[in-house]
């Protein structure tokens, strides 16, 4: 089974690390043509207007579009902005997920954070926390239509919401090494 | 466990959402809405662009607080801010500012001529400048949650920036050769702390990113030193000492994304217009050499 990584700027590499731990071999894409074949896509962090820029210049939009329509798509941080219906802000989107997100949503750098997460749906009854890091990182203000809320910070926000096969993450599992998001998502695309 | 700020993993990790990305130098709010719609991944705010403070000489400091609000405020990216080396006062302001990056750099006048700033003291991470391995990993040890090479600032020469590259990487290939008795030796041959040698030894690669600086004016430079293997670049001069400043910047975001395609990197070096007029670094007096700065 082939997964992509879309790999117009961010964090792809690390994503690609936890893939080829899974034993599944990640291709780049950075290219509509790139697209051809594959069962799943993550989209890295990184920042979401560049992201949204390249993709705009090399027309990926709307093979992306298409590719989300029917194929499994997982954003994270950037990722879950690009996914996104409404940013509150004038850049590229993929209107996939229907889904409000605020960038940048608790300040500025030195206001990013880590803490673990209760995740009933990875941890299979053990209560293992999942570690999440959050870098400048958006939150979702709200899910409509099909998306649902799958994670919240202890505060209640919401930073993870599932859509059919779309998934978004405000934070990073690819900077961890725990594996468990990455296999979720991958249960995911053979639904 | 609750949630646990400024850790040495959230300042890394600002450095890997950077990956890939091109980082411009900008001295004004209006250059740095051009570089963001140019697809910039943060803007280094400061006064004077290296190529001017050359010209300038005198004494180059940290920029006015308020410009780099006004940027702050202008753009939704990063923003970074470059302080003096050693001058930890300057990083003090700078990190009650809000930036999200400091830029602990030799392009500014040094403040300490032996000690950079004990940069673990801080909640905003650093980024700062290397001519080798054993440079980066001195940086690294004090705290550095980004590396550059260092090039040459302000001269659009990019030979520098390819000596600082391929020294860094050649000696991590040869560390990766190297029997186990012989690390301790070669940390002190290079003045590196042995347990980041060995880090770098397990990783292949340095601890944390390293971009590429000093230098670089084209969309073939930004390519050339990818496919050296930095993990990203920072434009300084090049991009608003040049003819065309928004066609350029977008032109080495697109090449720094498609680095190994040499058709498309054709296509985006098209009629760019003038690029930065340059100074040969071989012409330049050794007195004048910034990368020679930090020890």
């Amino acid at each position: 089974m082939e997964i992509g990584v879309l790999a117009l700027q961010g964090d792809f590499l690390e994503h690609c690390q936890i893939l080829q731990a899974l034993d599944v071999s990640p291709r780049l894409v950075k290219l509509p043509r790139d697209l051809s074949g594959l069962k799943g896509l993550i989209i890295p962090g990184g920042e979401s207007t560049t992201i949204g820029k390249l993709a705009v210049a090399f027309n990926m939009i709307e093979p992306l579009r298409l590719f989300g329509q029917t194929q499994a798509v997982w954003g994270t941080c950037a990722g879950a902005i690009f996914l996104s219906k409404d940013a509150k802000s004038d850049q590229p989107l993929l209107n996939l997920m229907d889904i409000e997100v605020e960038r940048n949503a608790f300040g500025r750098q030195v206001d990013s954070f880590e803490i673990d997460l209760q995740a009933p749906f990875l941890d299979k009854g053990n209560h293992k926390p999942f570690h999440a890091v959050f870098i400048r990182a958006p939150i979702i203000k709200s899910v409509n239509g099909r998306a649902q809320n799958l994670l919240m910070l202890p505060d209640g926000r919401i930073v993870a919401a599932r859509q059919d096969k779309l998934l978004a993450t405000s934070f990073h599992p690819e900077l961890t090494v725990d594996i468990r998001f990455h296999q979720f998502f991958l249960e995911m695309t053979k639904s | 466990m609750a949630e646990q700020v400024a850790t040495f993993k959230v300042k890394k990790g600002l450095a890997q959402m950077l990956k890939g990305g091109v980082i411009m130098d900008v001295v004004t709010p209006e250059h740095a809405k051009i570089a963001e719609d140019a697809g910039a991944v943060a803007v280094m705010a400061l006064e004077r662009v290296p190529a001017d403070i050359r010209a300038h000489g005198g004494v180059a400091r940290m920029s006015d607080p308020e410009l780099i609000i006004k940027i702050m405020e202008t753009v939704s990216i990063p923003v970074m801010a470059k302080c003096r080396i050693g001058h930890f006062v300057e990083a003090q302001i700078l990190e009650s500012l809000g930036v999200d990056y400091i830029d602990e750099s030799e392009v500014l006048t040094p403040a300490d001529e032996a000690h950079h700033i004990n940069k673990h003291d801080f909640k905003v991470p650093f980024v700062c400048g290397c001519r080798n391995l054993g440079e980066a990993l001195r940086r690294i040890g004090e705290g550095a949650a980004m590396m550059r090479t260092k090039g040459e600032a302000g001269t659009g020469d990019v030979v520098e920036a390819v000596r600082h590259a391929r020294s860094v990487y050649g000696a991590i290939r040869r560390l990766q050769n190297m029997p186990e008795e012989e690390l301790m030796t070669f940390s002190k041959e290079i003045g590196a702390p042995y347990e980041l040698v060995k880090e770098t030894r397990a990783l292949g690669r340095l601890p944390v990113v390293n971009f590429a600086a000093g230098g670089i004016a084209t969309p073939a430079d930004a390519g050339l030193m990818m496919q050296l293997g930095v993990d990203g670049v920072f434009v300084g001069s090049g991009i608003f000492k040049s003819g065309d400043p928004a066609k350029r910047a977008n032109a080495i975001v697109k090449a720094t994304t498609h680095y190994n395609d040499p058709e498309i990197l054709g296509q985006v070096s098209r009629n760019l217009g003038e690029p930065m007029v340059g100074r040969q670094v071989t012409d330049i007096p050794e007195a004048e050499l910034i990368a020679t700065r930090g020890w």
